[in-house]
């Protein structure tokens, strides 16, 4: 007699893959489906989405079998909150702020992701690839950054 | 001869002293970014992308080629002296030459790396330039339905590279085909997937998905243990090899030259299938098998002329019919799109100077990384103890400028944490990204072209079936996904891969 055991990240991976499935499905439905000889926008879309749907389907099934689950393992939850904060945060302020500023904050946000980082060094980290990033991308490359945005009161 | 005259045309372009100003940086790039472990070429090569648009495409599509081999160089370096393969491509050379390492011969394994490489790159250019041309002419007469098929072939070959679970890797495969669609309907105009948001009109941007999939999961990966790297302080010992230990690497290295040319040019294959079939052909061709896993000289200089070779003839099938074989061609494909050139057939005839000028630029970078790597290896060592708390927050910053700088588009920003959170959640779920993107590259051509072939056929699907080279592709496409599902074949293709990693 085997064990029967599930395995719940493959269970969990299925059930991502049958989500997107039903979220592009469904709008897929909104959308002229069309015939087979003139597809519409919604035609091949509504087919990839069955084929998610029937392989989430298919993982999910096969999560259950008898050789024991291995786990996800740790979750970097204070990477995952600084990490992706730092390019929304730069999207918000980079027109409003100017590029000098939002790149500045952006480095210190992103450096807070570790642990291992001090204060002082993020601070000193983040001065050195703002004055980079400003010559190379700004002065060198030209990039049409404002420096100084509308919000600062220069 | 026409090889000679389009060569010459090739170097002439690569040789101009600003392009070999942008090889010089790619390859640098790339040796610097394959030496610091956690971030690999694909990552990079998407935060570089936004850069190069500044660039004259010859020059911008020469770099980033540079930063791919270039990156096949640096890892061999850090899978030798701190048995961290910087790439996956060099997962096998640091088995033996990390023991080789040990046995305080760092640097003959070095030099035997890169002149096993140099070796490699300059055959497989000879090959490139003999071979793309007569395969643009036939690319010529594919139709629509040619190129779904060979399409198809391509994703399914891609999944055959993927880590782990088959049906995983086919889901993301299929996922990332949706993902490409999100945009205007090309035919009615209709907007799908946009959520409301007229910003993603013009499709999700590709960067976003690279940088976001590829690079910000991994600093997440990276960021779940966090601890320090030992470097080998040994000294590295002569760099270059004696007479036997050159005379043991001269077959290997034309055996492997071989493997890692015919791999390279299969859809889905490339560097790092190349290096691990020709570790094992060393193996079993070896008089003395007992000295691999111990400092084999053979173990060093097969996979890493392979790699270097399957690297390079990766190029064929981008070149010639516009399909990218594997990630990082996937991201050519998105470069060379960007800076309006449309990767098929046509750029060969259309833009000569363009096709042969990174053919050339290629065995010039090889020329470049043989001369600079072997005398600035301590470099590259001391590079290796700049800790990873320091790295990531700037590679952080240039991935939020290069992202935004493409369209000057904020909502590419939001895209770049969307894809990260979702790519760091697929990693987890142990669902490899590459499909993924290879995926979402294809997904508007593959689109296209069946529209386009159903309306040839008249909506009949024969159409697929009737054209010979259109079936032959198709019942290649089968009998991969065939092989691949055989009992046989997926326990021992389990077995590679834990010997992978």
């Amino acid at each position: 007699m085997k064990n029967i055991s599930i395995d719940w990240t493959d269970a969990a991976a299925g059930l991502v893959f049958i989500l997107f499935g039903l979220l592009f499905g469904v709008q897929s439905l909104g959308l002229e489906i069309g015939t087979a000889f003139r597809m519409g926008p919604g035609y091949f879309p509504l087919v990839l989405s069955g084929l998610l749907l029937l392989l989430g389907g298919l993982i999910i099934a096969s999560s259950v079998h008898d050789r024991g689950s291995e786990g996800v393992g740790t979750l970097a939850w204070r990477g995952v909150f600084f990490i992706l904060l730092a390019p929304i945060f730069f999207g918000l302020t980079v027109r409003g702020l100017g590029f000098v500023p939002a790149i500045f904050l952006t480095t210190l946000i992103a450096a807070l992701a570790s642990f291992q980082m001090r204060l002082h060094w993020a601070l000193a980290l983040a001065f050195g690839v703002t004055i980079f990033a400003t010559l190379v991308f700004s002065y060198g490359l030209g990039l049409p950054f404002r420096r100084f945005g509308p919000w600062l009161p220069l | 001869m026409d090889l000679f005259a389009n060569l010459s045309l090739g170097f002439a372009t690569a040789a101009s002293p600003e392009n070999l100003l942008f090889c010089l940086i790619g390859v640098i790039l790339g040796t610097l970014i394959g030496v610091l472990p956690g971030i690999g070429a694909t990552a990079t090569i998407a935060m570089l992308l936004p850069i190069t648009f500044q660039l004259e495409p010859v020059s911008s599509l020469i770099m980033l080629s540079g930063i791919y081999y270039g990156a096949q160089y640096g890892g061999s370096t850090t899978a030798i002296l701190i048995n961290m393969p910087g790439e996956s491509s060099s997962a096998v050379t640091a088995i033996d030459g990390y023991q080789m390492a040990r046995r305080g011969k760092a640097g003959t394994a070095l030099a035997v790396a890169a002149l096993g490489s140099f070796f490699a790159g300059t055959v497989a250019t000879v090959l490139v330039a003999l071979f793309a041309p007569p395969l643009t002419v036939i690319a010529l007469k594919f139709g629509a339905a040619e190129y779904f098929s060979l399409m198809l072939l391509g994703l399914v070959s891609a999944i055959a590279l993927a880590h782990g679970s088959i049906l995983k890797a086919l889901a993301m495969v299929v996922l990332g085909l949706i993902l490409g669609l999100v945009g205007t309907d090309i035919y009615t105009g209709a907007p799908r997937f946009t959520f409301g948001i007229t910003e993603y009109a013009d499709g999700l941007s590709f960067v976003a998905l690279a940088v976001g999939v590829f690079g910000i999961a991994e600093i997440l990966r990276n960021l779940e243990v966090e601890q320090d790297r030992t470097v080998l302080t040994t000294k590295l010992g002569g760099l270059f090899p004696s007479k036997e230990d050159l005379k043991l690497m001269v077959a290997p290295m034309v055996r492997g030259t071989a493997v890692g040319s015919i791999l390279g040019i299969l859809p889905g294959g490339g560097a790092v299938l190349a290096s691990f079939a020709s570790y094992t052909i060393e193996k079993r061709l070896s008089a003395t098998p007992e000295e691999f896993g111990k400092g084999a000289i053979a173990g060093v200089a097969g996979p890493e002329s392979a790699n270097n070779a399957g690297a390079q003839t990766s190029f064929i099938p981008l070149l010639t019919l516009g399909i990218p074989a594997n990630p990082v061609m996937a991201l050519m494909v998105g470069a060379m799109i960007i800076q309006g050139i449309v990767p098929g057939p046509n750029v060969a005839s259309e833009q000569p100077e363009l096709f042969w000028g990174i053919i050339a630029s290629m065995w010039i970078g090889n020329l470049m990384l043989v001369v600079l790597n072997l005398p600035l290896i301590g470099l590259w060592v001391k590079l290796l103890k700049v800790p990873y708390h320091v790295l990531f927050p700037i590679i952080m910053a240039f991935c939020s400028i290069g992202v935004y700088s493409v369209n000057s588009n904020v909502y590419d920003l939001y895209a770049v944490a969307g894809f990260g959170l979702m790519g760091y959640v697929l990693l987890k779920l142990r669902c490899e990204p590459a499909p993924l993107l290879l995926g979402f590259v294809l997904g508007p051509m593959l689109e296209e072209n069946l529209r386009r072939a159903m309306i040839l056929g008249r909506g009949d699907p024969t159409i697929f079936v009737a054209r010979p080279i259109s079936l032959t592709l198709l019942l290649l496409t089968v009998a991969v996904l065939l092989v691949m599902l055989l009992p046989t074949i997926r326990k021992k293709r389990a077995e590679v891969f834990v010997e992978a990693d």
